[in-house]
């Protein structure tokens, strides 16, 4: 193949591959203006005739979605806060210092990350009701409160950091805990970003569980809601191409910003194996 | 390791890790390796909405739920679902992802930062709202891609209403949503192929075809097998699509093992069943990750 004709062959496939992956999305956002109904025709319409924010006003003055999300950005942002106090704190130790059963404990760390959360999702669900914490936004948190990945990707992290910046600080006589704040914290910040968006994501587009624990509608995370909206409004397809929107555009929008520290997240991940 | 810092207070500094640790292995011990634990005994139990009335009316079965379980024709068919999902799935997904890993790898290729983004993207957003678009976009009627097809002169597809094209129809769509994850792996394992190796091949004379064939496929061997791995565990827990797209039909095409727990022990609340059909799923999954691995090695120690 003669180069010049290799370029296109490439640059082409690629964008055919982004235009499909991208198509879905796009027209996800194109149909949300649609006036109801007008999507169901044939053939399907690429964009809207007289674009309307009609689906975008009815989801939140009728559906409540407005509810729906501050419930998932309120979850999500207690978890991230708190597994990310639990990880940092757990992973930092687990690669620092030393305790009686250290390596045995990261052992049962690592055959933990085998077990799908599903096991334990039943007696999960029961321990929950007894506690009252169904229907609460306790119930769907305390499952993200801390995981054993997080707190593995910490440790790796923090493996690299010298032991001679930690010594020093600790003949100075610096408490512990002093040490991780002052020295120790500061030197995780890239981690800190990766870890915070990875839980950050992963409990706003969670489903099962809180599909699960939140029966409830006015607990109900965005994509609960929108899964039973979609029960209801099998033909509103302009509806719920804003439901959509609105679930998915506060992530993606979080994603793009964050890109780097979230790849390097999964990549860092992803070595484990 | 652990150097002795000649300190008076080293003494007392035997709790403090703990102060680091607690509070995450407790929160882990409660809320995980608990539960996990209880849904082995709770496995061997007749709990059901009887017993969640009352515990009285709890009774120890031991292997029954196991028993029931299999003898039910729809435990099976979910299985064979979710085998289907997996055995198509999987290796679509790897496929697609390394067709573009490679693509991206290329000198040739331009913006690569935003290519990137774009195929990545479906990744980050939640199954739910993107699996209504594709139950729109797979619509007999109104749906775009029987558009397409019969502009491209094919019949129309009853895509989620027939049995044979729902889990195909399925299958497109997780391909769509998680190729990208896979895509990123593979692209950091041939960006991690030393280039010489190509630079030898080529003034060897060696073609495209074959420096994929005996350089990166070789060099990729164990990334691949991460990637297959990660996927092949991910697969299995196919629960998502078929909730919001067909939820579990047409004739209970898309009912997969997890959907069947998920029925089993909150449409019907037979706890006792559903923990035991979790932990089947557990097994098998845990059973084909183990032989995956056992496979790659015994082949690779061949070679």
């Amino acid at each position: 193949m003669t180069q010049p004709f290799a370029r296109i062959a490439v640059n082409g496939a690629l964008a055919l591959v982004a235009l499909i992956v991208l198509f879905p999305l796009l027209w996800m956002a194109s149909v949300s203006f649609m006036q109801p109904g007008e999507a169901s025709t044939f053939p399907p319409p690429l964009l809207p005739a007289h674009a309307t924010l009609d689906n975008y006003r009815e989801l939140f003055e009728r559906a409540g979605m407005g509810r729906y999300l501050l419930n998932s950005l309120l979850i999500a942002s207690a978890i991230t806060l708190i597994s990310l106090a639990f990880n940092l704190s757990a992973g930092y130790a687990f690669a620092k210092l030393h305790f009686a059963g250290r390596e045995r404990l990261f052992q049962m760390l690592l055959a933990a990350l085998l077990i799908p959360a599903q096991v334990g999702m039943i007696p999960l669900f029961l321990m929950m009701k007894w506690l009252h914490l169904v229907n609460s936004y306790g119930g769907v948190i305390v499952p993200g409160l801390t995981t054993a990945f997080g707190i593995f990707l910490v440790r790796q992290y923090t493996r690299s950091i010298p032991d001679d910046l930690i010594e020093a600080a600790r003949l100075d006589g610096a408490g512990e805990w002093r040490i991780f704040t002052r020295i120790v914290l500061p030197l995780l910040k890239p981690i800190i970003a990766t870890l915070a968006i990875f839980s950050f994501l992963a409990s706003w587009n969670d489903f099962m569980w809180p599909l699960i624990v939140l029966s409830d509608q006015d607990w109900q995370t965005a994509p609960v809601a929108i899964a039973s909206l979609s029960r209801e409004h099998v033909q509103d397809n302009e509806l719920m191409m804003a439901g959509s929107v609105v679930t998915v555009l506060p992530v993606l929008a979080l994603f793009l910003m964050l890109q780097r520290h979230y790849i390097q997240g999964l990549l860092l991940g992803s070595v484990k194996g | 390791m652990n150097k002795p810092v000649a300190n008076k207070s080293a003494l007392n500094k035997h709790y403090v890790p703990w102060t680091f640790v607690g509070p995450a292995l407790l929160a882990l011990g409660v809320f995980f390796a608990l539960p996990v634990f209880a849904a082995l005994l709770l496995s061997f139990t007749d709990f059901d909405l009887y017993a969640l009335a009352d515990s009285k009316n709890l009774r120890v079965v031991w292997l029954d739920n196991y028993i029931e379980v299999l003898r039910t024709p729809l435990f099976w068919k979910a299985l064979l679902n979710t085998l289907y999902f997996v055995v198509v799935g999987v290796p679509l997904s790897i496929g697609v992802a390394l067709g573009a890993a490679l693509l991206l790898n290329s000198p040739l290729a331009r913006a690569k930062a935003f290519f990137r983004t774009a195929l990545f993207a479906p990744y980050v957003t939640a199954v739910v709202a993107v699996a209504l678009i594709f139950r729109y976009l797979f619509h007999t009627r109104y749906g775009l891609i029987n558009y397409g097809l019969e502009y491209l002169g094919f019949a129309p597809i009853d895509w989620l209403g027939d049995p044979h094209w729902s889990m195909p129809a399925i299958i497109l769509f997780a391909v769509w949503k998680n190729f990208g994850y896979n895509m990123i792996i593979l692209l950091a394992g041939l960006q991690s192929i030393p280039i010489e190796l190509y630079e030898a091949a080529r003034i060897d004379g060696a073609s495209g075809w074959r420096q994929f064939r005996h350089i990166t496929l070789p060099s990729l061997r164990p990334v691949l097998l991460l990637v297959a791995i990660i996927t092949v565990a991910g697969y299995f827990q196919l629960f998502a699509e078929p909730y919001v797209m067909t939820r579990g039909d047409p004739l209970q095409s898309t009912v997969s093992v997890l959907y069947y727990m998920f029925q089993q022990g909150f449409e019907w609340w037979n706890l006792g069943r559903a923990t035991a059909i979790a932990f089947l799923l557990f097994a098998l999954t845990f059973f084909v990750t183990r032989l995956l691995l056992w496979f790659a090695r015994r082949h690779g120690e061949e070679t």
